[in-house]
């Protein structure tokens, strides 16, 4: 078992910050086939398709036949960790400061030895579970993991630094207003979060949440507008250096189209609330979230934007919505770059219709906030990127890898 | 006899004539009217800072703002409504300019408000206001003093399961005004000009109906009115010239008698 995490105590405030560091994080176009897998927390390898080797690392010709046909697959994980060794000290800055530091090397049960990061439980000799993870260059990387979960297995200093597991960190959920950021609020807590911030605009509005809010633990409400750019900036002001992740819950779904809608005032609400609001959090919140990515046991993790899978394709229905969502994912790309020296991660996490008032005449299946809240806590306890969450949102990924072409098509069907 | 503007402005200096400011902060705290959310709302106040002696502008600061005609301290025009929507010169921009200038009465109905906010202006109380202080005569702004710009913005807004909860006047009173009285137009310290149960009247928000329906004018959100006399006020109250506008955020002064007690 993992010796459990201990609440951080809280942190001496003349004490120096440590600036965030990163593993080497060079990659070649091929070994990226594993970056994109560990973004969505598959395991992959790549297997020719013309003698059936697995192969690693990535290649461009097949070792064994030469061929140049090498796709990744999902592969079995499983293999045996057959030697161990602990580096003592190490030329690499990111490094240096975390050792001692163990790897071993894991023979595949599909043929392969992998040179890995190993989880504390894995054993010499024993079965591990090898896993991609992203570390925090956004590279990634192996990792062995006891054959079966142990306890406070994810409290692992190796498993930490590659995840962003929402234990003792403190959150902001940027809207409390609506089901989803109340959802949020209580998966964040009941995941161990030491404060879950939460945002809310126009306390002059009443709203039926709000008792639901101020009853989950360790939740502090905090005025925040991410219409209103000083708002944004005073909370900046205020939290932002005990902010370690933040879930953009702030919406404004309106169904109709490009053309089928009358004039622009709803579409100026949705970039506003959505695509600006989103610049507003990264520009107040960023800069100290990227500071701080070495900050002890709750450093800066992560920032969670909460995206229509119709960013990836538009839906007419909702087709000026998708185009705001589709504006959001692209921030987000920019964003990833801007964080990444700071180990930050953005994840998105891609979902179609709720089931929330805004998207009541729509049929099942619809995604309950509850379910995407909890999507986005495994999401990060993970440490992925990319995430879909529901039947909808599944649905579109695979046909949008067949044929994108008909999937616009179909989507007015 | 000839109308000496210059000792009128020397009045003004020398703090015989008031300027008390009756309008409200533009800010993005302040509330704006709620409408049900599949409507089209107005804009908040927003402000974004284009250069502050930095980078973006080395010598000068300067910001862009973006509102609704209708945000904040505001003024309606007869085109806001549908029943002053084929009006001659009905909006912000046509109206005949010497109308931004005009004497005001300042109804007070605090005591009343501070314990009833669904407290609703009727004929009777306007009439034993009228019996205390004269009848209104023609060309007034009849103005509600409720204290309401007083109020934490919760109270404001008065926002409840069943709607907004403010003050404002009868269908009946309003028709009064405009029939009866030749008032110049209807202010009032909350949101709109109306009842926050309006919505429920006969005919639905009838200082909207009935004001712009016959070429008379809204005020809202001022702030102030308890340091007005009943009477013998002249409010200045000029909006923006938007081409076509419904209506505009405006400096909203009081011209007062005598010097500050």
């Amino acid at each position: 078992m993992t010796t459990p995490l201990v609440r951080p105590k809280r942190k001496n405030p003349l004490k120096r910050t440590r600036l965030p560091l990163g593993p080497q994080g060079v990659r070649s176009r091929t070994a990226h086939g594993l970056t994109a897998a560990a973004a969505e927390g598959r395991f992959v390898l790549q297997v020719c398709l013309d003698c059936n080797t697995v192969i690693y690392p990535p290649r461009d010709a097949c070792p064994s036949c030469l061929s140049a046909r090498l796709p990744f697959r999902d592969v079995d994980r499983s293999g045996t960790l057959v030697a161990e060794t602990t580096v003592q000290t190490s030329t690499d800055p990111y490094f240096r400061e975390r050792t001692p530091w163990r790897v071993g090397t894991v023979k595949l049960d599909v043929g392969p030895v992998v040179v890995a990061h190993l989880h504390g439980d894995a054993v010499e000799g024993g079965r591990v579970r090898l896993d991609f993870k992203l570390d925090r260059s956004g590279s990634a990387v192996a990792i062995a993991l006891p054959e079966k979960d142990t306890e406070n297995m994810a409290d692992d200093p190796h498993l930490r630094e590659m995840t962003c597991d929402p234990k003792f960190r403190r959150v902001l959920i940027t809207d409390g207003r609506n089901a989803v950021g109340q959802a949020m609020a209580k998966a964040f807590s009941d995941a161990g979060a030491a404060i879950v911030f939460v945002g809310l605009a126009d306390g002059w509005k009443p709203f039926p949440g709000l008792d639901v809010i101020r009853k989950i633990e360790r939740v502090e409400i905090v005025p925040l507008d991410v219409t209103d750019t000083e708002s944004v900036t005073e909370q900046a002001e205020q939290n932002g250096a005990r902010i370690d992740i933040i879930v953009n819950t702030a919406e404004h779904v309106r169904a109709g189209g490009v053309v089928d809608r009358h004039g622009l005032t709803v579409a100026r609400e949705e970039m506003d609330i959505r695509y600006l609001g989103l610049m507003r959090l990264a520009q107040a919140f960023g800069p100290v979230l990227r500071s701080r990515g070495a900050d002890g046991v709750n450093s800066a993790a992560a920032f969670v934007n909460l995206l229509s899978v119709h960013a990836l394709m538009n839906w007419p229905a909702y087709g000026s919505h998708s185009a705001t969502e589709a504006a959001c994912l692209s921030a987000a790309q920019c964003m990833r770059a801007e964080l990444r020296p700071g180990g930050v991660k953005v994840l998105n996490m891609f979902f179609g219709p709720l089931e929330t008032e805004w998207f009541q005449t729509v049929p099942p299946p619809k995604v309950m906030p509850a379910v995407l809240a909890n999507a986005v806590i495994r999401a990060l306890k993970q440490g992925v990127e990319d995430a879909f969450v529901g039947d909808v949102a599944e649905d579109i990924r695979q046909r949008l890898a067949v044929n994108p072409k008909a999937l616009e098509r179909e989507m007015t069907s | 006899m000839p109308v000496d503007l210059l000792s009128f402005a020397r009045a003004v200096s020398d703090g015989e004539v008031r300027v008390i400011d009756l309008t409200q902060t533009l800010s993005q705290e302040f509330p704006t009217i709620v409408l049900p959310p599949e409507l089209g709302q107005c804009a908040r106040f927003r402000i974004e800072e284009v250069s502050r002696y930095d980078e973006r502008g080395p010598a000068w600061y300067w910001n862009n703002i973006s509102l609704g005609e209708h945000t904040g301290t505001h003024f309606d025009a007869p085109i806001h409504w549908i029943s002053g929507k084929d009006l001659p010169n009905n909006a912000v921009d046509t109206i005949d300019v010497a109308k931004f200038i005009a004497p005001a009465v300042v109804i007070d109905c605090s005591k009343e408000c501070a314990a009833n906010p669904d407290f609703a202006l009727t004929i009777p109380f306007v009439e034993q206001w009228e019996a205390r202080y004269g009848k209104i005569e023609p060309g007034h702004w009849a103005l509600l003093r409720t204290d309401w710009s007083k109020r934490n913005y919760p109270d404001y807004a008065g926002l409840r399961d069943d709607g907004a909860h403010t003050p404002g006047p009868e269908p009946a009173v309003v028709k009064w005004f405009v029939e009866q009285r030749d008032v110049h137009g209807f202010g009032t310290e909350t949101i709109g000009t109306d009842f926050g149960q309006g919505h429920h009247f006969n005919p639905p928000y009838p200082a909207h109906f009935y004001m712009h329906g016959k070429g008379r004018f809204g005020l809202q959100c001022l702030t102030n009115l308890d340091l007005l006399p009943p009477k013998g006020t002249v409010i200045v109250a000029a909006p923006l010239k938007i081409k076509q506008g419904s209506g505009s955020p405006l400096r909203v002064l009081a011209l007062v008698d005598g010097p500050r007690k």
